[in-house]
């Protein structure tokens, strides 16, 4: 009874047209996915198991040495580590300074005001990432803008020695990659009722109480976005430590890349991508519990 | 429990002066009700009594204590929010549970009293669930007991009722009134709707344009109406226009009307009479002496069930007039009625 009850109901007939206008609508993109992103993927993935390029003329068979080299030499889990430690840092920091901020633009700025000074924040995206860098690398010098300001305010200041410095690599990205967390945390806090913090101060919480208790949690999905966003590109990164960092920045990044520009050795390159993309899984693994929670 | 004194409380936005020398004695465990149309500043001066934002000039004092430059957080007030405001990543137990935990209260009396409030609003049981699962009444409720669980001095409420559908609203009447006067505490009721305010109060505010007009308990407001604008704010009202005129008030056309007392100066005048107090007189009647008599022209007939509403027009006055549905005569609309309602009715306002 209940089955033919089933059959018969709309809803039931309706469903096929649904799948295909659901296919229909999003097959495109997965294509496009496909074509752009999972196919060189797996062809770098194909290379990270090769003992050299394959090019005619090249001498090549399978092998699991890429790999091996990773937990064979401590070089490569020293830059890890370092890498990672790289990535928490910068999101850490991005959020320390995007949060308030994003705060200060979501609730307490009305009007035209907070419109000019969302263009401050989205402008560093427009500017060309290079020419970004570079001049971080004018300001952070010796005898640079920022040694000049600070020896024309406190005389005899004397130098900072900031540039080529794991700092001055944190400093670039944290600067590259704060708009991030501001768009995230601001996208979260405006949607946070103004009443809910009427009401908790209503009930006598203090402006802390009412940040801890009610806008940090109800914020941790931009938060947590943000810091995503930030942390994944930065463990790969290789053109902000290498200008910035000079000879302390050496990272798994600037690694990768070397193997693919300048020492041409591909498959090791595609290998230790392939480790970090594993080690970024594991992390968001272990992290899933909390992530889910946020969000 | 304490009382709440505003006194010549002023405000402005910028140009825009929001409170006009305000001053008001809510009583010590009364329930007031603030009534005015939108814009009127009810919302505003709710805001100054709370603590969100402070009047340029005035004073406020609860339980006889200035408050003018205390922020929110320290004014041990409770407020309900028209959008029910509770926080969503909590459960209904530490939503209530709030209030307390900020005043660093033992746990063990935390859930005490969570459990009492929740009992008091009849939402025992819910404790685990989050606001999302719950009906909009039920929001409503552990909204309530949110802002009463940590014994505030004073209840503030912004038109809690106006999201709830007609029936949910009664419902919601009769128990904010049974729970306000089971625990006692003061008060202060914002709404826009005259009958909500009527039935649930002790004593009725009316504002308008930030200025109270009048206030008094229902009963006093809605039978001695001062100005025209409180007679028809507060229900349904039938004004006359007319002359002074030896007590009397007269109208245009020369017919005059007796008034509860005789009215006293010169000039213009102007009278109300509520709608259900007038009657249409039987065919024949002799007129009563203490009774007012008016002609005119029955132009409609509104049949709402349990009740009718005549619409009728004298000149250019046209009049209102509430019948229960047992009328025996069959009236038509066109025809010429007779209309009575008592002096005693008949009420002078300002215009
Ligand atoms: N922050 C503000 N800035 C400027 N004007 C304001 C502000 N708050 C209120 N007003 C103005 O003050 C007047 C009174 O507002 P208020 O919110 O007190 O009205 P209300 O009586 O609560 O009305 P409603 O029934 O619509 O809620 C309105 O004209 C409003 O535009
Ligand atoms: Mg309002």
């Amino acid at each position: 009874m209940a089955v033919s009850d089933t059959k018969r109901s709309p809803t039931r007939r309706r469903q096929p047209s649904n799948a295909k206008s659901i296919l229909g609508l999003t097959g495109p993109a997965y294509l496009w996915l496909i074509v752009t992103i999972l196919l060189p993927l797996a062809a770098m993935f194909y290379f990270s198991f090769l003992s050299d390029v394959p090019l005619p003329g090249r001498d090549w068979q399978v092998t699991l040495s890429n790999y091996a080299a990773f937990f064979q030499e401590d070089f490569y889990r020293t830059l890890m580590l370092r890498s990672l430690r790289l990535g928490f840092e910068v999101a850490l920091w991005c959020f320390l300074i995007g949060f308030p901020c994003a705060y200060v633009l979501a609730k307490t700025i009305k009007g035209r005001w907070r419109e000019a000074l969302f263009l401050m924040v989205i402008i560093p995206f427009w500017s060309n990432a290079l020419i970004r860098v570079f001049s971080w690398t004018m300001v952070l010098r010796g005898n640079g803008i920022l040694e000049s300001l600070l020896d024309w305010l406190i005389p005899g200041f004397g130098s900072l020695r900031l540039m080529f410095t794991y700092e001055a690599v944190v400093i670039g990205l944290v600067h590259s990659y704060l708009p991030y967390m501001i768009l995230t945390c601001y996208i979260s806090l405006s949607t946070i009722d103004d009443d809910l913090i009427d009401a908790a101060r209503s009930m006598g919480a203090s402006r802390l109480t009412v940040l801890r208790r009610i806008i940090l949690p109800l914020s941790m999905p931009g938060i947590v976005a943000g810091a995503v966003l930030i942390f994944v590109p930065v463990i790969g990164s290789f053109m902000e430590p290498r200008i910035l960092g000079g000879r302390e920045g050496t990272f798994l990044g600037t690694v990768i890349e070397d193997q693919f520009t300048s020492v041409f050795n591909w498959p090791l390159g595609a290998a230790l991508s392939f480790i970090l993309l594993a080690c970024v899984l594991i992390i968001f693994a272990i992290f899933q519990p909390i992530l889910r929670r946020a969000s | 429990m304490a009382s709440v004194t505003v006194s010549h409380v002023n405000k402005s936005f910028g140009e825009f002066q929001a409170l006009d020398d305000v001053s008001i004695e809510f009583a010590d465990g009364g329930f007031y009700a603030l009534l005015g149309p939108s814009g009127s500043g009810k919302t505003t001066l709710l805001r100054q009594i709370a603590g969100f934002s402070f009047p340029d000039s005035g004073e406020i004092l609860i339980g006889g204590e200035a408050v003018e430059s205390l922020p929110v957080e320290k004014r041990n007030i409770g407020m309900m929010f028209q959008n029910y405001a509770l926080f969503p990543n909590m459960s209904v137990f530490d939503n209530v549970a709030f209030g307390l935990m900020v005043r660093s209260t033992p746990k063990p009396e935390i859930k005490a009293r969570v459990g009492e409030a929740l009992e008091l609003v009849r939402l025992s049981g819910y404790d685990e669930r989050k606001p999302h699962q719950l009906s909009g009444g039920q929001r409503q409720r552990v909204a309530l007991a949110r802002a009463i669980v940590f014994r505030p001095r004073v209840l503030l409420l912004d038109e809690p009722l106006s999201a709830l559908d007609k029936a949910l609203r009664l419902g919601m009447q009769v128990e904010l009134k049974r729970i306000q006067r089971e625990v006692g505490i003061t008060t202060i009721f914002v709404t826009h709707d005259q009958e909500e305010a009527l039935t649930l109060s002790d004593k009725v505010g009316v504002l308008k344009d930030g200025k109270l007009l009048q206030e008094g308990p229902p009963r006093e407001l809605y039978e001695r109406p001062a100005t025209a604008f409180a007679a028809t704010f507060l229900g349904d009202a039938n004004l006359f226009e007319g002359d002074v005129d030896d007590g009397e008030l007269a109208l245009s056309d020369g017919t005059r009307l007796r008034a509860t007392a005789p009215l006293t100066g010169v000039g213009k005048a102007t009278c109300a009479v509520r709608p259900e107090k007038m009657a249409i007189a039987e065919e024949g009647e002799p007129p009563l002496a203490d009774h007012n008599l008016l002609e005119a022209e029955l132009q409609e007939i509104i049949f709402a069930g349990n009740s009718l509403s005549y619409l009728l027009r004298r000149n250019d006055i046209h009049l209102r007039v509430f019948a229960q549905n047992r009328a025996t005569a069959e009236l038509q609309p066109g025809q010429r009625v007779r209309l009575t309602w008592r002096v005693a009715d008949t009420i002078p306002v300002e215009a």
